[in-house]
């Protein structure tokens, strides 16, 4: 006798068969819900904000008054922030990256690292808006300042910056590395001749993750102390500062709608540079992973 | 040649199977005969595992490959528009290359089969039995609850055989099932595929000429032409591809001259 | 070696017109240029390997910076706060005159919020992911990888600004109950918010279950429904659990969409209609006021931060233990 009867077996196979129908159903659903959410996002911050979009947006200061309001102080502020931040970051972080995978010992203490910069990606950004408002605020007695800020912004980038790198770093082929030190090359010499170059298109890409992330970033800039409203450009990095993030979350938290509509315009300039830096990123990588056929 | 015999499981007609536009084995016309054990033999990359898996159409999961021609399976084309070619794999066994037991016990892993095919029976009978069929009932009966993946290699891929036989297929395909395997527990498989070959149609990809004289019924060989095409060079009894090839072809392989 | 055809060093042979000694001075001068070179190299070498050092090792600085901070002022804090207040009490009022620092209200404001979003995210992260994973054509899972980090990649303020002018205003269009800074909304779209994660995370555990797996099940019959939940899903668990408690932590860390559409209410509540105040929300509101430094206003938000900390340290921890047990398994 046979296990499943032929009757039995397609009376079950049809009802497999909807079920597997209503599940794609369900999965199609879902993505398509992400996907018309960041549709009704762009569509509702485009539709509020295209109309109050001008040179005077760009060039003024904030004002009492909605439709003079302008992003001038923020866009400044947080071109020095950022700066600060993704120099900070990037020398800082490749050389922790290039320490782990080419010069430490995998042991505990390697072990120990890589666990906690895992970690330092997984404390939330207002924590680290604490600690630099303690360490570079208040202990080192920078002050509220642009470079205070930056500070702050590169401890929070750090991790992305060596996860990425470490991974761009051990992507490179053990044999490229061999054959330097065949020539009598030394550790440095390999690293900076030959593994830095390999690996620099994905470390530049994760350098400019890293750097978006800060542009965005408005909860540890605020709990650090940076300014809401700021009526003049930043003059140094000792200068109190606001950046673009906290602008819009000051607009937005206004009660009058004109304020709405100029965080809307300031939301689409934010994209705008966001998306710029990613398809930066994106560019950078098609173009170099075709150049670097060894 | 075996293609006149009248009790087939299997005949393929003109098969090709392409990635993409190049052919892998073009033109492939062969008959598996009922409850014997056939081997595909040929260099590797011949296209040899690539015609095994569009017996049971498992080559419909690489997006880029197509199969032209026939296969009948027990008269009906399986390539025909209404075939549904889960349905197949139901009927048509596989064993893979390397043991592939999924992250479950051992029970679940033969019970696998049976649920989701809607089996209603007693559950614990039918994976004893099927543990039985495959020579590993008595070295894992007291731990049927441990992780599959805890097996060695050699019962991994009798737990593998065990799943297959648990939804009591009529073919079972196998792709150089003991390449990953020490001499110990590719005997072992041997010995297991003589006694299946009782009940059960098999057909075997393997690189490994001994074991295809050894277990084998019938043995196709098949080659890659000058276009790096596979094609079927002959086909006959075992016996008779090892001890008297028609083909030059057919002989300077198996008398190890290339491939 | 003593002879190199062609090379100008031919020991034992002066017939070209160089005396032995001048030519011991040459090999000797050579090898102190060699020697010297390698003494400064080797120098350069310690000091760049010593530099690389104190850069990874900033990295424990840094949180050891963090737990310090935290502790540090929080002891000050617990000093005047008894911890029997803190943790006993309902109430959550620092910055009134009457003041209760019971940790209960904004524990249930972030937990409302972050189980909120969780709900959203799960389902539709677990799904996608199962869709880009395992139904996917190449070409359109090549298309929606990108804007589904695009959704990821957008700053925070502009998911509470959507929330509060977009999600809210339709809420409250179908209940009247609901206030103008509810949970509800916040939670919402962190769920939205958090979806890329879930979804890219769980696609990643899903792709590396090796395909032997999914072809096993297939070659038994197995649907491709039945391959998707029956065998990837459950050989992918402990990578999407990990992907799960990585994301819920992100969640309870989130500050600028609950900042601006939760409300700034400590409200010991789990109703999700009315104004609440989640742990992150609170350090905002204390930053953005005046409260002088030094003062128990002030502290609170070193203590709430610990808090903060020491939940998603267990919860990253904890992730990390499934990621590496997923690991073991296939690797």
């Amino acid at each position: 006798m046979a296990l499943i009867t032929e009757v039995a077996f397609h009376a079950h196979m049809r009802k497999r068969k909807i079920r597997g129908y209503v599940f794609y159903a369900l999965c199609l659903t879902a993505v398509a819900l992400g996907l018309v959410m960041l549709a009704a996002l762009l569509y509702n911050v485009l539709s509020e904000g295209l109309s109050r979009l001008s040179w005077d947006f760009i060039t003024n200061f904030p004002s009492r008054f909605p439709e003079r309001a302008g992003i001038h102080a923020a866009i400044l502020g947080s071109i020095y922030v950022v700066s600060i931040a993704g120099l900070v970051a990037f020398s800082l972080g490749v050389g922790a990256a290039i320490y782990l995978e080419e010069y430490a010992q995998k042991g505990t203490f390697a072990s120990f690292i890589q666990l906690n910069i895992a970690n330092l990606a997984g404390v939330p950004s207002i924590v680290y808006g604490i600690l630099g408002l303690e360490i570079f605020v208040r202990i080192m007695e920078l002050g509220k300042s642009v470079i205070a800020g930056g500070l702050t912004l590169a401890l929070l980038v750090l991790p992305i910056v060596i996860i990425a790198s470490q991974e761009a770093i051990r992507a490179v082929p053990p044999s490229l590395k061999e054959g330097g030190f065949a020539l009598g090359a030394t550790k440095w010499q390999v690293v900076r001749r030959l593994v830095l170059p390999y690996a620099f298109p994905g470390i530049l890409t994760g350098a400019i993750l890293a750097v978006s992330r800060a542009v965005g970033e408005t909860a540890p800039l605020i709990v650090m102390g940076a300014l809401t409203f700021v009526p003049f450009a930043p003059d140094g990095p000792m200068s109190r500062f606001t950046v673009l993030p906290i602008q819009i979350f000051n607009w937005v938290s206004r009660p009058q709608e004109g304020f709405h509509v100029a965080a809307a315009a300031g939301i689409i300039v934010l994209l705008v540079v966001l998306l710029t830096m990613n398809a930066f990123a994106v560019f950078l990588r098609h173009k170099f992973q075709k150049g670097t056929q060894w | 040649m075996v293609t006149t015999e009248k009790n087939l499981i299997i005949e393929t007609k003109n098969v090709s199977v392409f990635y993409g536009d190049t052919p892998a084995v073009s033109g492939i016309s062969l008959g598996i005969e009922r409850e014997k054990i056939t081997a595909l033999i040929g260099p590797s990359g011949c296209g040899k595992t690539t015609l095994l898996r569009s017996f049971n159409r498992m080559n419909d999961l690489i997006p880029i490959a197509r199969t032209s021609g026939e296969i009948l399976f027990e008269g009906h084309n399986i390539y025909a528009e209404n075939v549904d070619p889960t349905e197949i794999r139901y009927r048509i066994g596989m064993v893979f290359q390397r043991p592939n037991p999924f992250p479950k016990s051992i029970y679940d892993n033969i019970a696998f089969g049976p649920r989701i095919n809607g089996f209603s029976g007693n559950m614990d009978e039918l994976v004893e039995k099927s543990l039985i069929g495959a020579a590993l009932w008595d070295e894992v009966k007291d731990r049927l609850r441990t992780s599959g993946l805890e097996l060695s290699g050699g019962q991994q891929q009798r737990l593998c055989i065990a799943r297959t036989l648990a939804v009591e297929p009529t073919v079972i395909l196998m792709d150089e099932p003991c390449s990953a395997l020490d001499p110990i527990a590719t005997l072992a498989i041997e010995e297991l595929m003589r006694d299946l070959s009782k009940q059960y149609s098999i057909v075997i990809v393997t690189h490994n000429m001994q074991q295809a004289a050894r277990v084998s019924d019938y043995t196709a060989f098949i080659t890659q032409d000058e276009r790096r095409i596979g094609e079927l060079v002959e086909y006959d009894d075992t016996r008779q591809i090892f001890t008297n090839p028609t083909d030059e072809r057919t002989e300077a392989y198996i008398t190890g001259r290339f491939g | 070696m003593s002879q190199i055809d062609g090379g100008r060093i031919k020991f034992g042979s002066g017939s070209d017109g160089v005396s032995y000694m001048d030519q011991d001075k040459q090999v000797l001068g050579r090898f102190q240029r060699m020697f010297g070179l390698r003494w400064k190299r080797n120098l350069t070498e310690a000091f760049i390997k010593y530099g690389l050092f104190l850069c990874a090792i900033l990295s424990i600085f840094t949180t050891a910076g963090i737990i310090a901070v935290l502790l540090f002022e929080a002891i000050q804090f617990f000093q005047e706060v008894s911890i029997f207040e803190f943790l006993g009490s309902t109430k959550w009022t620092p910055l009134f005159s009457s003041k209760h620092f019971g940790i209960w209200p904004l524990v249930t404001g972030t937990l409302l919020t972050s189980i909120g979003a969780m709900l959203v995210a799960l389902p539709l992260g677990l799904l996608s992911a199962i869709y880009l994973s395992e139904y996917a054509p190449r070409r359109v899972r090549a298309t929606l990888k990108p804007i589904l980090e695009v959704l990821a990649g957008i700053p925070t303020v502009v998911y509470g600004y959507f929330a509060l002018l977009f999600v809210t205003p339709i809420l409250r269009s179908i209940s009247d109950n609901i206030m103008v800074f509810n949970g509800l909304s916040a939670a919402i779209v962190m769920g939205i918010m958090i979806l890329p994660m879930v979804s890219s995370l769980s696609e990643d555990a899903m792709q590396a279950v090796p395909r032997s797996l999914r072809e096993g099940a297939y070659a038994l019959g197995a649907t491709q429904l039945e391959v998707a939940t029956k065998i990837v899903v459950p050989a992918a668990l402990s990578g999407i659990v990990a992907a799960f408690i990585l994301s819920m932590s992100r969640a309870i860390g989130e500050t600028m969409i609950v900042a601006i559409a939760a409300g700034q209410n400590p409200n010991f509540t789990f109703n999700p209609f009315v104004p609440i105040e989640t742990m992150t929300a609170y350090i905002v509101q204390v930053s953005m006021g005046d409260t002088p430094t030094g003062t128990i206003e002030f502290k609170t938000i070193f203590t709430v931060g610990l808090s903060l900390f020491v939940m998603t340290l267990i919860m990253n921890l904890l992730s990390q233990y499934f990621v590496k047990r997923f690991r073991e398994v296939y690797e």
